[in-house]
């Protein structure tokens, strides 16, 4: 093969010269909600833009941070009422600001979500892949199809749903939606169809029941996708902004992103707090992303085999 | 062949199997029938009722809310913004997406992944605070696009009141937000093309590009298929974008936005629940039906 012929080696060298153009494009947003949330009012609102802050200051922050306005973390009970009626709540911590406040939320919502999503889709997708019961082909042809639905279509009935639940205005409204999405249950059973059915015939041999099987053989070999399957739902669970939107309704409430939206709705003109807003909801979840990319990318190409 | 150990099963193992199946799949039943099943089930149904605010007079009206939505001024208007969306930005997403794979799949490890979380970035960082810092961009006073186009002495341009340039705007941001995933799908689809027929196709004196189109592509379509399917069904959904940057103004409308709108927020006539949902559902059919065509084209080729 002729690798070096001076036409290919040019547009080798031309191609990658684009690629890192665009990167630094795909990447600058990110840079301008960094060094933003460091810039003086006098650099924001300068007539010529400022690449770099000409003094870092942490007003922007300490904005953000001033009022405080709700306790650390409440948990709301699902399902329950108290006695007038309303959700029942429990509340503890100092009072924090409310931006704390929505990263707690925020954590505790994606963390929920997460948990859940791979406990009951680890449990479907071995059941999908390796049991032979009735009405197999069916329910998984449902599970793609409503993979296909957009989310938002079913919001109207689900929002009078969660009403009905007691679920209105709590997480939870926005948990159990994210868990009954069925791409989780598709993922793990395309990773269970790689397990051997001769390793679970002979763990029935042995006299191992269900659950034991489950547990000890099935479990640690679908391992590589419940991570993937982990950190997907984490981060699509941290930025489902429209979900939260419609869900959550009072402050103490909101999750980083909605909270920011609403900063932005109220205060058009201070960019230094709106990106200080941006980078406190962009940078833990872009950290997480950093750490946990090998199983995403696999959560990812797993997800689209045979889709 | 594979339907021979299941004839021969005893009823007794095919009972267990089913029993021990749905013991299985009772979790995720009950939250995938729960919260997705039901209100789909309930929304195809309100669609032909007039559902409002006040739950006690629900009336049956037959199709009027579908045949009102083809009058519907502003409906028309948003699926005709929803389709400029989709047609601009399917088939760019793919095609740079595609050009940015075979550009990186080669490179080594480090590098490889350098690039592909760069690309990926956008997504993570979430759409709110990707839209917030845009906004900041097209800014008509302090946004870095006007201080440049003022920086060269050219005039500066009212980005996101224009109507002329909102939709394009937000159809960019859409554009960087969206390339993440057909990246890694690419980079992974490329890596796993059958090098041998690559090899064959050089011995016969294929060149590059015969090589690309006839073999690399050919093998890649249930790939290119399934990110045409997410980028429609993505666009389809654009809606934060809207909210956050101009609530539907400068002809930026969509159906997604056009939902939540009757349903929320529309002042006189809030909460037309069965019309929000009549919406939902021809959403939810165009998506179908482009789904499905494109999965024949993909067939057919």
């Amino acid at each position: 093969m002729k690798i070096g012929s001076g036409r290919t080696k040019a547009y080798r060298i031309a191609s990658i010269l684009i690629l890192i153009v665009l990167a630094l494009l795909f990447l600058f947003p990110l840079y301008w909600i960094v060094t933003g949330s460091f810039k003086s009012a006098q650099d924001i609102y300068a007539a010529e833009p400022k690449l770099f802050p000409t003094e870092w200051v942490t007003t922007n922050f300490e904005k953000l941070f001033a009022k405080r306005s709700a306790p650390l973390w409440e948990l709301h009970v699902p399902f329950a009422q108290d006695a007038n009626g309303d959700p029942l709540v429990f509340s503890t911590g100092p009072i924090v600001p409310g931006a704390i406040r929505w990263l707690v939320n925020t954590v505790f919502m994606s963390v929920m979500a997460m948990i859940l999503t791979c406990i009951t889709a680890a449990m479907a997708g071995y059941a999908l892949a390796k049991k032979r019961f009735v009405g197999r082909t069916l329910l998984f042809s449902l599970i793609v199809c409503a993979m296909a639905l957009p989310k938002q279509v079913i919001l109207i009935p689900l929002i009078k749903e969660m009403a009905a639940l007691n679920l209105v205005n709590s997480l939870w409204a926005v948990i159990f939606p994210t868990v009954g999405w069925p791409f989780g249950v598709f993922l793990m059973k395309q990773f269970c169809e790689g397990i051997p059915g001769e390793i679970l015939e002979a763990a029935r041999v042995d006299g191992a029941n269900e659950a034991k099987t489950f547990i000890t053989i099935v479990l640690p070999m679908v391992k590589p996708g419940i991570g993937a399957l982990a950190i997907f739902t984490f981060i699509n669970s941290w930025n489902d902004y429209f979900m939260q939107l419609v869900m959550l309704s009072s402050n103490s409430n909101f999750t980083i992103s909605l909270g920011i939206a609403t900063l932005q709705a109220e205060t058009t003109v201070d960019m230094g707090l709106l990106m200080a807003g941006a980078a406190l909801a962009a940078i833990p979840i872009i950290i997480v992303f950093l750490i946990f990319q090998k199983y995403f990318t696999k959560g990812i190409t797993m997800g689209a085999v045979k889709g | 062949m594979a339907k021979q150990p299941q004839t021969t099963m005893s009823r007794a193992l095919v009972r267990r199997e089913t029993i021990s199946g749905y013991l299985f799949l009772l979790p995720s039943l009950i939250f995938f029938l729960g919260f997705v099943i039901i209100p789909m089930v309930i929304c195809i149904f309100n669609s032909f009722t007039n559902a409002n605010m006040h739950p006690g007079d629900v009336q049956f009206v037959g199709l009027k809310n579908f045949i009102d939505l083809w009058q519907d001024v502003t409906f028309l208007k948003a699926l005709k913004n929803t389709f400029l969306i989709v047609i601009v930005s399917v088939p760019t997403v793919c095609a740079f997406s595609l050009w940015v794979a075979s550009a990186i799949y080669k490179l080594k490890g480090p590098v490889l992944s350098a690039f592909r979380c760069i690309f990926y970035l956008p997504v993570v960082t979430g759409s709110v605070a990707v839209t917030v810092v845009w906004k900041w961009m097209y800014d008509n006073y302090n946004g870095i696009f006007n201080q440049i186009l003022k920086g060269v002495g050219a005039d500066t341009i009212n980005w996101l009141g224009d109507s002329r340039f909102a939709i394009w705007c937000i159809i960019l941001i859409l554009f960087t937000t969206s390339v993440g995933q057909p990246i890694v799908l690419y980079v992974s689809a490329l890596g796993n093309v059958d090098q041998s027929l690559v090899e064959a196709a050089q011995v016969d004196g294929a060149n590059h590009f015969q090589v690309f189109w006839r073999v690399k592509w050919a093998q890649m379509m249930p790939t290119t298929l399934y990110i045409l399917v997410i980028t429609t069904i993505n666009s389809f959904q654009c809606f934060a974008l809207i909210q956050l940057l101009t609530q539907g103004g400068s002809d930026t409308n969509t159906v997604m936005f056009y939902i939540y709108w009757t349903a929320f927020k529309l002042t006189e006539q809030a909460g037309h629940f069965g019309y929000a949902n009549a919406m939902g559902v021809v959403l939810a059919i165009f998506i179908g039906l482009l789904s499905a065509v494109q999965f024949r084209l993909a067939k057919e080729k």
